[in-house]
C-alpha cells in the first residue's frame, strides 16, 4: 500500500515511518507541513494518506484542511487524520466530505500498534475508523436521547459500529457469537428507526449519519 | 518632630486660619448683600440685577472651591514642616464639607495655639491633636481608604491568578512537547516490538508487560495534563472542552454551552475546572444516572449550572472538593451556590465575571 505521512514532530515522524513500514506499508514520503503534503500527493499519487491535524505554520487545523482538499481532488485516496484531542467539528467535516475510506484517531492510538494498523488497513479497504473517544463524544453530544432506548449491550455494539468495525470486528471485541451480534444490530436499527441495510459498510454509514444529525 | 517646627506649624496655622476667616467673611457678606438686595427689590438697571443673580448663584461654588484650596495649603503645611503626608480625597460635596470642619477647628485653636508657643512641650502635644484632626477631616474617609485598598487588592489578585494560569499552561506545553512525545515514541517502539513477537518467551512477556505499562503511563500523563490545563480549551473554547469532559464521563451528560463572545482565559479555566471537579463528584458520590451542564453568558457574567438527580446530601466540607471549588471561584471574584438536599437533586450554580 503506497502511503504518504504528514507529521510535524520529527520524533513521531520517524517512529511512525518505521511503524508503517514494518506494518507492510510503502512510505513514499514523510513531510512536515500542509503545503508539502499537497505537493507530495500530487507527485506520488499514493493510496493512503496519514496526516496530523496540527502543523505549521499556524498549528491549528492545517491538517484537516489539507485532508479535505485531498478528498476533493483525489476522492480515491484513503485518509486517516490524527489529532491531539477530540474536536467534533473535524469529525463532522471529515464525515460530511467522505463516508468511506476515512478515519479520525487520537494520536495516542498509534501506541496501540496492532489496533492502529488494523484501523489503517480498514480505511485503506474502504471502511471507516473513528476513535472511541470521538464516538463517545458524538454519542453524548448529538444524540443523548437514544441512551434511554438501547440496552447497555446495544449501546456497546452501536459504539463499536460507529468506530467503523465490521461484524467480525464486533464479534472479536465482545467475545460473542455472530448471530448474537446480528440480533443486536437488527434491534438497534429497529429501535432507532433506521432502514435495514445489507453490508457492514452501509450499516456503519447509517449509524454515523444518525450520530451526525442533531 | 522638633519643637521649633511644631511652633512654626502652629503659628503658620493660626495665620492661615485668620486670613481664611477674614476672606471667608468678606465673601459671605458679599453674597448676603447680593441676595438680600435681590429679594428686597433691587434698585438699578438690568445689568446690576444680572450681576446680583450671578453672584448669588456662583458664590457658593466659589466658596467651596476656596475651602478646597485652603485645605490644600493646610496639607502643604503638614508636609513641609512636619513631613506628614495627608492624601487628598476625591473632590465631592462631602469632602469639601469635611475640609470645612477642619478649617473651623483650625480657626478655633488659632488663639490657644498662639498662646501655647511659650510652653514648648505643650506646643508639641497640641500639634499631635492637630494632626489627628487633620487626618480625620482633611484626608480621605476610612471607607474611601478601604475602597482604594480593595481595588488594589483586586488588581493584584487578578495578576496572581493570571500568572498561575500562565504557569500551568507553560507546564502543559512543556509536558506535551517533551515527556508526552517521548512517552508516545517509547510506547510505539514497544508496540512494534510486541507485534514482532512470533514465539512466546519470557523476553516476549517482558516486552508485552513493558508496552502495557507504557500505554498506562501515557494515559495517566494525558489525564494529568488535561486536569492541569486542557489544550482544547485555549484552541476551541469552553464548548469543545466541556464536550470532551462529557464524552469521557461514565454517565450521560447533557451539555449546553452558549458563550459568545468568549470570556477571558482565566475565567474559562476556572469554569472548566469547576465543571470537571463537579462531574467527578457526581460520578463518585451521587449515584446519579444522568447529569447536566448548562453554561450561558449573560452580559458581563458567565452562568454555570451543574445538576444531577442523584442522592444529594453534598456539603462543602473544609478541605473537600466543593470547598476547593468555592476557593477557586472566589479567586476570580465569582460566586458559588450549592443546593443538595438529601434525596437530591443536587444543583451547583456558579457565576463568574466575564470581561
Amino acid at each position: 500500500m503506497r502511503l504518504i505521512l504528514a507529521e510535524d514532530s520529527v520524533l513521531l515522524r520517524a517512529g511512525l515511518t518505521k511503524l508503517l513500514t514494518d506494518g507492510g506499508f510503502d512510505v513514499l514520503a514523510a513531510v512536515g507541513d500542509g503545503e508539502e503534503l499537497l505537493r507530495s500527493v500530487a507527485e506520488h499519487e499514493p493510496e493512503v494518506v496519514v496526516v496530523d491535524v496540527r502543523m505549521p505554520p499556524t498549528h491549528t487545523d492545517e491538517g484537516i484542511r489539507a485532508a479535505l482538499e485531498i478528498r476533493g481532488k483525489y476522492p480515491k485516496i484513503a485518509i486517516l487524520v490524527l489529532s491531539q484531542y477530540v474536536e467534533e467539528r473535524y469529525a463532522h467535516d471529515l464525515l460530511s466530505a467522505a463516508t468511506s475510506s476515512v478515519g479520525y484517531l487520537l494520536k495516542d492510538r498509534v501506541a496501540r500498534v496492532r489496533d492502529f494498523l488494523d484501523a489503517l488497513r480498514r480505511i485503506a479497504d474502504g471502511g471507516t475508523a473513528l476513535d472511541p473517544e470521538v464516538v463517545a463524544q458524538l454519542m453524548v453530544r448529538r444524540r443523548p436521547d437514544f441512551r434511554a432506548r438501547l440496552t447497555p449491550r446495544e449501546l456497546e455494539v452501536l459504539r463499536l459500529m460507529a468506530e467503523g468495525r465490521s461484524n467480525n470486528g464486533i464479534v472479536d471485541a465482545l467475545g460473542v457469537s455472530h448471530s448474537a451480534v446480528e440480533k443486536y444490530v437488527s434491534n438497534i436499527f429497529a429501535k432507532l428507526d433506521l432502514p435495514p441495510t445489507d453490508t457492514d459498510h452501509r450499516r456503519v454509514l447509517a449509524v454515523l449519519k444518525y450520530l451526525g444529525d442533531r | 518632630m522638633t519643637t521649633g517646627r511644631s511652633i512654626l506649624h502652629l503659628l503658620l496655622g493660626a495665620v492661615l486660619s485668620t486670613l481664611t476667616a477674614a476672606l471667608f467673611t468678606v465673601l459671605v457678606i458679599f453674597w448676603g448683600a447680593a441676595t438680600i438686595s435681590l429679594f428686597t427689590g433691587p434698585s438699578g438697571g438690568a445689568l446690576l440685577i444680572t450681576v446680583y443673580v450671578v453672584v448669588m448663584l456662583a458664590l457658593p461654588l466659589v466658596l467651596a472651591w476656596f475651602v478646597h484650596e485652603i485645605a490644600v495649603l493646610h496639607r502643604l503645611r503638614f508636609r513641609r514642616l512636619l513631613e506628614i503626608d495627608i492624601a487628598e480625597p476625591a473632590l465631592t460635596l462631602r469632602s469639601v464639607g469635611r475640609e470645612l470642619m477642619y478649617l473651623v477647628w483650625a480657626l478655633l485653636i488659632a488663639v490657644p495655639a498662639t498662646v501655647l508657643i511659650v510652653v514648648p512641650p505643650a506646643a508639641r502635644r497640641f500639634v499631635r491633636h492637630d494632626r489627628h484632626t487633620a487626618d480625620r477631616w482633611l484626608g480621605p474617609t476610612n471607607v474611601e481608604i478601604l475602597k482604594q485598598r480593595v481595588d488594589w487588592l483586586r488588581h493584584s489578585r487578578a495578576a496572581v491568578v493570571l500568572a498561575t494560569d500562565e504557569e500551568r499552561q507553560r507546564i502543559e506545553r512543556d509536558l506535551h512537547d517533551g515527556a508526552q512525545q517521548r512517552l508516545l515514541s517509547l510506547a510505539m517502539n514497544l508496540g512494534m516490538a510486541r507485534e514482532a513477537i512470533t514465539v512466546p518467551s519470557p523476553e516476549a512477556d517482558a516486552i508485552v508487560a513493558a508496552h502495557d505499562e507504557a500505554l498506562t503511563a501515557l494515559s495517566e500523563l494525558r489525564q494529568f495534563v488535561r486536569g492541569l490545563h486542557p489544550a482544547v480549551l485555549n484552541d476551541r473554547g469552553l464548548d469543545a472542552a466541556i464536550s470532551g469532559l462529557a464524552g469521557r464521563a461514565k454517565i450521560p451528560i447533557h451539555v449546553s454551552v452558549e458563550v459568545e463572545p468568549r470570556c477571558p482565559a482565566s475565567i474559562e479555566a476556572v469554569a472548566y475546572f469547576v465543571v470537571s471537579e463537579a462531574l467527578t463528584n457526581v460520578a463518585k458520590h451521587s449515584k446519579a444516572l444522568i447529569a447536566s451542564v448548562i453554561i450561558t453568558r449573560r452580559g458581563k457574567s458567565l452562568h454555570i449550572e451543574i445538576s444531577d438527580e442523584g442522592r444529594g446530601g453534598a456539603t462543602a466540607k473544609p478541605g473537600g472538593g466543593i470547598a476547593g471549588l468555592i476557593q477557586r471561584t472566589a479567586s476570580v471574584d465569582g460566586k458559588l451556590s450549592l443546593s443538595s438536599p438529601v434525596g437530591g437533586p443536587t444543583v451547583i450554580k456558579v457565576v463568574l465575571p466575564c470581561g
